[in-house]
C-alpha cells in the first residue's frame, strides 16, 4: 500500500510540481466534478445525513463512503468463504508492501513482544509469543488482495481470532477489533465485529509454513481474506475490543473503512 | 369530429418527440456517471497498472488512488440505479425492441458501406441505420458487462461466483479494462457523429 505516492523526482522542488500538475488540471474538469457533485448528491440523503451545513464535494464523497460501509456490512455474509487455493497456486515470491521500505520495516524483537488486550475482554492480560504459540493453529491458502489492484496468493497459519476472542471473554457485541502496529508512525486499523468473528479471520505466525518473516509482519499478522490488504495490519502490538470507530490509518486518509471483498 | 380529435391528441406530439423526456433524462445522467467512472477509473488503474502505461494525471479524477476510489464508488451508485432504470424503462416501453432490433448482419455491412461512402441519410432521426442498432445495443451489452465484471472485482468473496464467471480476479480485471476501452471507442464515435449531425444532439437535448 504505497502511501499518496509521492511523485518525487530528486533536484525538483516538491512545492512547484503540485504547482505546475494543479495548472495542468483544466479548469472544467473541476467544475464538472462539482455539478456532478450536485446530482450526486441527492444520494446523500439515502444516508440521512445532513449536508445542508457546508456543502462540498469532499465531504459528499465522505459521506458516500459511510453509506457504501453500511451497504457492505449488509453484504456480508459471516458464512461465506474466501475461495481456498492449492499450495502450487502461493504467488512467488509474495509482494512486500507497506507505506515504508523493506529496510524501514519494524524490527520487532519476539523476546520482549507482547501482545496487549485491552477494552471489552474479561481477561485484560498481556500475551507473550510463546504463549500465543501454544494456541492451535490452522492453515490457510487465500488470495490477498490489494487496495491498488493487484493480487498475490499466500499461506498463512495462525489461531482463529475467534478463537482468541472466545478464551480472552471478549464481548463479541461490541462493533470493533481495533489493532496497534509497531512501526514508526503507529499503524493501526479497525476490524468490524463480524469480520473479526469470521471463520478464516486469524492472528497469524507463519508464513508459508516459516515463522513469520520481518517482511509480512513479525511476530503477528492479522490475515483477513474478506478485506483489502490494509484491512491486514502487519507487526501488531495491541487489540482493544471497544464500541468506538477509532480511525485507522489508511482509513483516515479517505480509503474506505470497510473496504470488503 | 371528436375522434379526429382524439388521433390529433394522440399522434401530433408523438410525431415530433425523437428523444421522449426519460430517454434523455437518463442520457445526460449517464454522460456524467460515465464521465466519472472513467476519469476516476483511469486513476485506480495507475495505482496497479495491467500494461505498460498510465494515464496522465491531468485527465484522471480524485488526485489519488484513495480519491479516486471514493469517486468511482459514488459514482457507482449513480451508473447503477439510472441503468437499471434505463433498462426496465427500455424493454417496458418497448423501446429497445422498436429502436434497435433487428439488426442483420447483411443490413449493418450495407449500411457500414453507406457510411463510409457518406451516403447514408439522416433524414428520420427516429429511425436508426443499421450501424446505430448495433453500436447501440452493443453499448447496452458493454454496459451491462462492465457493471458486472466492476461487482466481481470489488466483491470477490461474496460475489465469488461472479467473480469465477469473469476468470477469477485477476482475469475480471481485464474484462472491466476493456468494456472501458470499448466505451471510450464508443464515445470517440459517438461525439464525433453527434456534432456532425447536430439536430441528433438537439434532439436529446430538447427532444426534436
Amino acid at each position: 500500500m504505497a502511501r499518496k505516492r509521492p511523485l518525487l523526482i530528486p533536484g525538483v522542488d516538491k512545492k512547484l510540481l503540485v504547482k505546475d500538475a494543479a495548472k495542468l488540471m483544466p479548469d472544467f474538469t473541476r467544475r464538472r466534478f462539482i455539478a456532478a457533485g450536485a446530482s450526486l448528491g441527492a444520494l446523500t440523503l439515502l444516508t440521512g445525513c445532513d449536508v445542508s451545513d457546508g456543502f462540498s464535494a469532499e465531504e459528499m464523497l465522505k459521506q458516500i463512503s459511510k453509506f457504501n460501509d453500511a451497504v457492505q456490512a449488509r453484504i456480508f455474509n459471516p458464512n461465506a468463504l474466501a475461495p481456498t487455493f492449492p499450495e502450487s497456486a502461493i504467488t512467488k515470491p509474495f509482494p512486500f508492501n507497506a507505506y515504508y521500505d523493506l529496510d524501514d520495516a519494524p524490527e520487532v524483537d519476539g523476546k520482549d513482544w507482547k501482545l496487549e488486550v485491552r477494552g471489552l475482554v474479561d481477561n485484560k492480560k498481556s500475551w507473550t509469543l510463546d504463549e500465543l504459540y501454544k494456541l492451535p493453529q490452522v492453515k490457510q491458502v487465500t488470495r490477498h488482495i490489494c487496495v491498488e489492484g493487484w493480487s498475490a496468493i499466500g499461506s498463512w497459519t495462525g489461531t482463529p481470532l475467534r478463537d482468541f476472542l472466545k478464551l480472552i471473554g471478549a464481548d463479541t457485541s461490541a462493533k470493533y477489533c481495533w489493532f496497534q502496529c509497531a512501526d514508526a508512525e503507529g499503524y493501526n486499523s479497525p476490524l468490524d465485529m463480524e469480520t473479526a468473528l469470521h471463520p478464516q479471520t486469524q492472528m497469524t505466525f507463519k508464513f508459508a509454513d516459516q515463522i513469520l518473516p520481518r517482511a509480512y509482519g513479525y511476530p503477528m499478522k492479522i490475515r483477513v481474506p474478506t478485506k483489502l490488504g490494509f484491512k491486514n495490519p502487519k507487526y501488531v502490538i495491541s487489540m482493544e475490543v471497544t464500541n468506538d470507530y477509532k480511525g485507522g490509518y489508511w482509513e483516515d486518509q479517505g480509503y474506505n473503512s470497510f473496504s470488503g471483498s | 369530429m371528436s375522434s379526429l380529435a382524439v388521433i390529433d391528441v394522440h399522434h401530433a406530439p408523438k410525431a415530433n418527440v425523437i428523444q421522449p423526456a426519460w430517454v434523455r433524462i437518463m442520457h445526460w445522467i449517464n454522460a456524467v456517471a460515465v464521465i466519472l467512472m472513467i476519469m476516476s477509473g483511469w486513476q485506480v488503474y495507475n495505482a496497479s497498472p495491467l500494461f505498460s502505461f498510465s494515464f496522465p494525471p491531468a485527465i484522471t479524477l480524485g488526485s489519488w488512488l484513495g480519491g479516486a476510489l471514493l469517486w468511482h464508488f459514488a459514482a457507482m451508485w449513480l451508473l447503477m440505479v439510472n441503468g437499471l432504470f434505463y433498462l426496465v424503462c427500455g424493454f417496458a416501453t418497448g423501446r429497445f425492441a422498436r429502436k434497435l432490433l433487428p439488426i442483420t448482419p447483411s443490413g449493418v455491412m450495407a449500411d457500414t458501406r453507406a457510411a463510409l461512402t457518406f451516403k447514408l441519410p439522416h433524414e428520420d432521426l427516429s429511425k436508426y441505420n443499421q450501424v446505430q442498432k448495433l453500436l447501440y445495443a452493443g453499448i447496452i451489452v458493454v454496459g451491462i458487462v462492465i457493471v458486472l465484471s466492476g461487482l466481481s472485482i470489488w466483491k470477490p468473496v461474496q460475489l465469488q461466483y461472479l467473480t469465477a464467471l469473469f476468470g477469477g480476479y485477476d482475469f475480471a480485471r481485464y474484462v472491466h479494462f476493456a468494456c472501458m476501452a470499448a466505451i471510450c471507442a464508443f464515445l470517440v464515435v459517438h461525439v464525433a457523429l453527434a456534432l456532425l449531425v447536430p439536430k441528433s444532439l438537439r434532439a436529446m437535448i430538447i427532444g426534436r
